[in-house]
Order: structure tokens, then sequence, then C-alpha cells
């Protein structure tokens, strides 16, 4: 990749105090523990993971909703200090899973588009914010009568095209797209996957495309990051990752995940249990309780992931040889 | 002679703006030892259709069939008294949402041994020792300690599979699994699945899976009944469905899985499904059907027969015409 990337994070962890009772030593909940990637303009980066393995708190993290318990993001070369967080958020916008949850139902729909503009460039005229409000709203395949209803007129797909919508109203470089498909059906889900790839192609957006959808994924994504209890523990090429997953926990999500053929009743990996609390994160490697192929050194050291292309945290990986 | 057989069931709401027909018409048949998948959107009466026969939709809808019996009990002329006793024993349902159909004032050991007690009449060791060995059953590790835990106090997959050891603690000849593993983790979701299969296998019981997820269909079920806008409009064994669709829907349908993709766009199905006020004369699916013609948009298409997958279509795909042509 020869351009520069607009975002990059580095041991990016976060962590939350969670109170152990009033005289006792607050808990530490490590929901990010040390993330690195970069995000490149018109490519996008899938994370990819269970629920509760952090993808959500690295969105907000990526957004400036919260601040990062140390590791360093940069945007364009600059790094991001919570001081700088009113300009810088401007470039990273983020849509979120539930479109009957984020938009305001008391506004209409050119409101909500024009919000972003009212709060962040005070100095554009309402002529001009009302123009390219319908200017987006044509972009993301809304008809102009639709400027003046308010999102209960609209369904689940119109809906998340209007969150898409306002979160290109400020020109983002980034685009995080939380669980953007997870609520709709499928035959709106293809429509909306459609128009996030011709947004990405004519605006050359970063995408931060957080799933748990693998299929989704293998179809959008340039990039994939597997998380497991707040760590990365994959990391390579969309090809490399679904061909020849290396690390173990990586292998058992891509065979659980139902396939729509009927003919192809492949062998499954079977997980035995449930993912362990994230308070108590086992010692070695998180994954070794859950593992087919534990030994001893899994227990006792954490496996880092390489810095190669495409790389696993895991002493004994999957098609090594690949 | 089929342990669940529906005729022509229909289940109107009423609504403060006029009357909406939720299920329209649809035909089902269920076998002892079989998984029956229905598959369709949100809205197209896969839930209803089955809430209408276990008797459980509100005073607002009305439930109309020719038949519907299950299991010798008709269904239709059931006495309020007489269906509380065969539902929740020998049909059985688990539902979408562990979390919000659990009791959160009750202990799931309080719950399960309910159902043991009011259905088969155990004593109090009885129960217990068949609410462990259920827990067991479904997975559940440490079944003694788990007893005494309150919904909240667990995860989702694990509320999940106290539903499952609910619905099949007196042993029922039907199971109906609603969007079983929908709020479920991928690796979770082929647990339940797993565990629902080997159930069938052990107990001979039958099964219908309500889902929307394509994959999930083709890995479990045996055959499939594909339901839009409140009808049934294709019913085929998994294999053929999912290589030959007959209904111009089912066939969108799959070509938009992402997995399916060839190219960077996928297909789409252009519209949506209709909703109160536009239901259109003809075919239900004639707006968004890129073969539909004047006929259509006029007349409802009858199901055709058979080796045609029953599908509601005047022109249906992958006939064996079509492909000599």
């Amino acid at each position: 990749m020869s351009t520069a990337p607009v975002m990059k994070a580095e041991a990016l962890q976060r962590h939350y105090e969670v109170s152990g009772g009033l005289l006792r030593k607050p808990n530490i909940l490590k929901a990010v523990g040390g993330v690195d990637f970069a995000l490149y303009p018109g490519k996008t980066l899938a994370v990819v993971g269970e629920s509760g393995c952090g993808k959500s708190t690295l969105a907000r993290l990526v957004t400036m909703i919260e601040e990062p318990t140390s590791g360093s993001l940069t945007l364009d070369g600059k790094p991001v200090v919570s001081s700088d967080w009113a300009s810088l958020r401007k470039s990273v916008q983020i849509v979120f899973q539930d479109p009957y949850g984020s938009l305001n139902p008391r506004q209409r729909i050119g409101q909500i588009l024009q919000e972003p503009l009212i709060i962040n460039r005070p100095d554009i005229s309402k002529a001009e914010r009302e123009a390219k409000a319908r200017e987006i709203l044509s972009l993301v395949g809304l008809r102009p009568e639709h400027y003046d209803r308010y999102p209960h007129m609209f369904s689940g797909g119109q809906r998340q095209r209007v969150a898409i919508a306002r979160a290109l109203m400020l020109d983002p470089k980034v685009l995080v797209l939380d669980e953007p498909v997870s609520a709709l059906d499928l035959s709106i889900q293809s429509s909306v996957l459609n128009l996030l790839v011709d947004l990405q192609e004519k605006m050359q957006l970063a995408y931060l495309f957080i799933s748990h959808d693998l299929s989704v994924v293998r179809h959008v994504a340039d990039e994939v990051i597997v998380m497991y209890l707040g760590r990365a523990v994959e990391r390579g090429s969309k090809d490399d990752l679904f061909e020849a997953p290396k690390h173990p926990y990586t292998n058992a999500l891509l065979s659980a995940t139902p396939q729509a053929d009927p003919a192809n009743k492949k062998r499954q990996i079977k997980l035995k249990g449930e993912l362990p609390s994230p308070l108590a994160v086992p010692e070695g490697c998180p994954f070794a309780p859950r593992c087919w192929k534990t030994q001893d050194r899994c227990r006792a050291e954490r496996p880092e992931l390489g810095v190669t292309s495409h790389t696993a945290a895991c002493f004994f990986p999957e098609n090594a040889d690949a | 002679m089929s342990l669940l057989r529906i005729r022509n069931l229909s289940v109107d709401f009423a609504t403060a703006s006029g009357k909406f027909r939720a299920v329209d018409g649809v035909d089902q048949d269920v076998n002892t030892g079989e998984i029956l998948a229905i598959v369709g959107e949100s809205g197209s009466g896969k839930s209803v259709s089955m809430l209408a026969m276990m008797g459980l939709l509100p005073w607002t809808a009305t439930v109309t069939a020719d038949e519907m019996t299950f299991d010798g009990h008709d269904l239709l002329t059931i006495s309020k008294r007489e269906r509380r006793r065969v539902v929740g024993k020998d049909l059985a349902m688990i539902f979408q949402e562990p979390m919000s159909s659990l009791n959160p004032c009750f202990t799931v050991g309080w719950q399960i041994k309910e159902t043991l007690r009011v259905h088969l009449g155990l004593s109090r060791k009885a129960c217990h020792a068949r609410a462990v060995e259920l827990f067991e059953q479904v997975g559940i590790p440490d079944p003694e300690r788990r007893l005494s835990a309150f919904p909240h106090q667990m995860s989702g997959g694990m509320n999940q599979r106290v539903m499952i050891a609910m619905a099949i603690a007196c042993k029922p000849k039907l199971l109906i699994a609603d969007e079983p593993t929908t709020a479920l983790d991928v690796t979770i979701q082929a647990q339940i699945l797993d565990l629902l299969t080997s159930l069938r296998d052990d107990n001979g019981m039958g099964l219908v899976l309500i889902t929307h997820d394509m994959g999930v269909v083709a890995e479990t079920a045996e055959r499939v009944s594909v339901q839009y806008a409140g009808q049934k409009i294709e019913e085929q064994p998994v294999l053929p469905l999912f290589q030959s669709p007959h209904h111009p829907y089912t066939a969108a349908l799959l070509d938009a899985l992402p997995e399916r993709a060839t190219e960077k766009h996928l297909p789409t199905i252009p519209g949506m499904v209709p909703g109160q006020f536009d239901r259109p004369a003809g075919c239900l699916f004639s707006p968004r059907c890129k073969f539909a013609n004047s006929k259509c948009k006029a007349e409802q298409p009858a199901p055709q027969g058979p080796d045609l997958g029953h599908a509601r279509c005047f022109y249906p795909l992958n006939t064996d015409e079509r492909i000599a042509s």
C-alpha cells in the first residue's frame, strides 16, 4: 500500500474500573487490551469477534467518544488527544447498528441531516446547509420528497440510509460502521451493502467495519482483524485469512458460520464452553481454555501478534506452511 | 398421517386502521422426526402462523382454517383447559429472546420444575432429579448450582439452553423453535443447532425451525417452506430449494446472499414487502419481481404442483421446459 494511512492506532488500550465494593480494590476490566491497526483511504478494515470481545469499545475509541487508557491514535499524522477532539471528530463519523434507535423521532430528515453542520460549521449559511443536505440525500439513494418526512415513515433499510447520510454530512475521512446491516432483512441488507461500496469508491472513505457476520465481512473487507477477549488474535488480508486461517479461534469461527449451501456439509469444529468473563482473562493465551490444541506453554505464556501481513497470536498456528 | 396438519390457515388482526391479514391461506404438514424450516423476512407471518397454532395470539387476532390438527387433537375446537394440557407437553415452543421469555422473579430451576410438576405430576425429588438430568442434556455445566440461579445471572446462551431444557422437559412430539439462535454468537449457535438436531435423533420429535438465516436452513433443515407477506410461496426439500428454486422470490433471496456474490455489487430485490395498505391485487411479489407481466399484476396465482415446489407463481423458474428451450 503506497498511500499513507488516514488513521493509525498503536497498542490501543481501554480499561474500565469495575468496583468490587466500597472498601475493596476496584477490578480492572480490559475491554481493549492492545490493538494496532491502520486505516487507508478507500479501504475497509473489518473487525470481527463474538459479543464481549471489545469490538464496540474499539469503535468508541476511534470515534473519540472515549479516551484510550494507553496507546496512541493518530489521524492524518496528528496525534489524537482529548483537547483536540472537537475539531478532529469531524473527520471520523459513525453509523450505528440499530436505525430505529439512532434517529430522533421528533426531527424531520432534513433537520437530522443539518444538525452536524449547525454544530460543527456555524459559518455555513442556512441555504447552503439545506443544499448540502439535499445533495447527500440523493447520494444515498433517497428521494427529495423524503427531506420533510419523519423517521417513523421509513423502513429499516431507508433509516439506515438516513443514518449513513448524516454521517457523511461533514465530509469525513473515516467512517466507523458498527454492525450496519445486522438489523436489516436479507433483501434490504444487500442494497445497503451496495450503497456502502459505491460511497467508498466515490469519496475514498476509509471504513472500520465492525461485524459478527463473517459472510458479510468476507464480501466487504480488504483486511480483517479477529478479536477475542479484547485482543487481536489474528490479522491478515481478507483472502489470506478466509482461505487459510492461522489462529484456531478464527478457524472455529469460520467453521461455525453456517454456509448457505446444503450440498457442502463440512466438518465443524465444536468449541466447548463459552467466552470466559473479561474480568478473569486466563494468564496465558486467552483462548487456551477452549482450544483443542492447548499445551502447557499456552497456559503459561501469552502469544503475541507478529508483524507480518498475515499473523496470528498463537504458538501452534493452523495452516502453518501456507 | 402427519403429526401436524394445517389447511388454509389465515390470521387477521383487528388494528385501529382496519383489518390486517398477517397469514393468508397457509398449508403446512409436519411429520414425526422431521425438521421443517420456515423462512421469510420480518412481517412474512412465519411466527404468527405458529403462534396461532399454539393459541398464543392476543384477542385482536381472528384465526380461521379449514383444518388444524395436531396428534389427533383438533386445535380449532379444543377447549382452553384441554389446550393447556397439550401445549407445553406434547407441543412445545422455544422463543426468540431467552432474556425476555424467562420470568426474572423466579430461579430457572423453579421455572423448569413447574413444567414437570404440572404436566407430569412428579414428586419434588423426582422433579429435581429430572431437572438436573435435563440441564446436563442441554449442556449446562454444574447443573445442581445453576438450578438456583436467576435468569439475569446467566448469559444469553445459557438462558437459551434453559428455554430448550424447559421445552423438551416433557419429551414433546413437536418442538417449534422460533429463531432460537438469532440473539447468540456463531460458536454458541452451532452448539444449540447441534443440540436440537441430536434431540430430534434421540426422541424422534418433529422440529419446526423458524428463521431468516439461509445458512442455518441449509445446515439444519430437511424441508423448507418459504413465506412472503403471509403466504407460503414455495416448499421444497432443502437440496433442490437451494439448487433450483422455483419461485422468483426464493431465487432473488438466494442471489442476495453475500457469500454467493461474484462481484462487488450484490444483486438486490427492489422495493419493500407490501404492508397493510399497499397489498397488490395480483401476485403479492409482482411489484418487485423482474419477470412479472400484466397477468401477475391482476390475478393471484394458485400454488403449482409438488414437482414445482408448490410455487405460487404463474411462471415458475427452473422448470424442465425452460432448461430445454
